[in-house]
């Protein structure tokens, strides 16, 4: 089994990448974006069986710092 | 007073953390990151700047985990010193030791130059040799180190007198320009700069030395 976890600055703090990446693209000329957030994708390949439980136990011990990121995970 | 300086893949002030303490007086073991267990008797572990597992993932993160970590996080929880510089900073926040988290600087850039430091607070083994409001010059070297914490948190550490060090003139987008921290039992301190860049007159400054004469101090008298 496959699982996906999307790793994001939690709201609320600043994430200077997106604001660059923002910047970035109203200088190639495209209008009207007002924010940009960038986070990271990380997807694991799985024992079958494995329980949404312990994918979120990785999150909290390892893939994800909870101070400053929140996370999602998606069983596909 | 016996130190062990912590070594991960991708540690580069190791060696650097190593001089420092010894030139204060202390016996100096380097660990390896797989070791299990410090040496007996250890009273400060330091672990040093660099870039741990190629900073892989977040910063530190991986670190945190490695075996020597747990042995750390039980040497903090029995009472003992523990000393974190830059890559070590993120490391023991990762670790849950420290508060807080360290992200990108806010200008995005890689920063490498000596910056001036306000002494928060002299309360404590490692800022001890300082008074509050003292100015010291150390290096900074870090792409991450915008000290970020909860609102809530930010005013414990006030409250508490935890801020060691604050940046007079804030190169990285931290909090409250905080440049380093302590634990609430005071034995533990994270922080950017890098004291042990200035311990040597070819260092272009010996700010450094009082923070490791401090903790020697403390420690041996203790």
């Amino acid at each position: 089994m496959k699982a996906r976890v999307y790793v994001m600055l939690k709201n609320g703090v600043l994430d200077p990448q997106g604001e660059a990446v923002r910047h970035a693209l109203g200088s190639l000329g495209f209008d009207g974006v007002s924010g940009v957030r960038q986070g990271k994708v990380i997807e694991l390949d799985l024992a079958d069986g494995t329980t949404e439980e312990t994918i979120t136990e990785m999150c909290e011990k390892l893939l994800a710092n909870t101070v400053i990121e929140s996370y999602r995970i998606e069983v596909l | 007073m016996r130190a062990a300086v912590i070594v991960f893949p991708g540690s580069n002030c190791d060696r650097d953390m190593a001089v420092a303490l010894k030139a204060a007086g202390a016996d100096v073991s380097m660990v390896w990151h797989k070791d299990a267990a410090l040496p007996d008797n250890v009273d400060l572990v330091a672990v040093p700047g660099g870039f741990s597992f190629g900073d892989y993932l977040r910063c530190g993160a991986i670190a945190a985990q490695s075996p020597i970590c747990k042995s750390v996080v039980e040497h903090v929880q029995r009472g003992g010193y523990a000393l974190g510089v830059c890559n070590g900073f993120q490391v023991l926040t990762e670790t849950g030791l420290l508060p807080g988290a360290l992200m990108r600087n806010a200008n995005l850039k890689f920063i490498c130059k000596s910056v001036d430091l306000t002494v928060g607070t002299s309360d404590s083994a490692f800022t001890n040799g300082y008074a509050a409001g003292d100015v010291v010059s150390y290096p900074v070297a870090h792409h991450d180190g915008n000290y970020s914490i909860d609102d809530e948190g930010l005013k414990a550490l006030e409250a508490e007198d935890r801020v060691a060090f604050r940046y007079v003139d804030n190169p990285n987008g931290s909090v409250a320009d905080i440049a380093g921290v302590l634990s609430e039992n005071r034995r533990v301190l994270g922080m950017m700069p890098h004291p042990e860049r200035a311990v040597d007159a070819g260092h272009g400054g010996t700010d450094g030395q009082a923070l490791f004469r401090g903790v020697l101090d403390q420690l041996v008298s203790a």
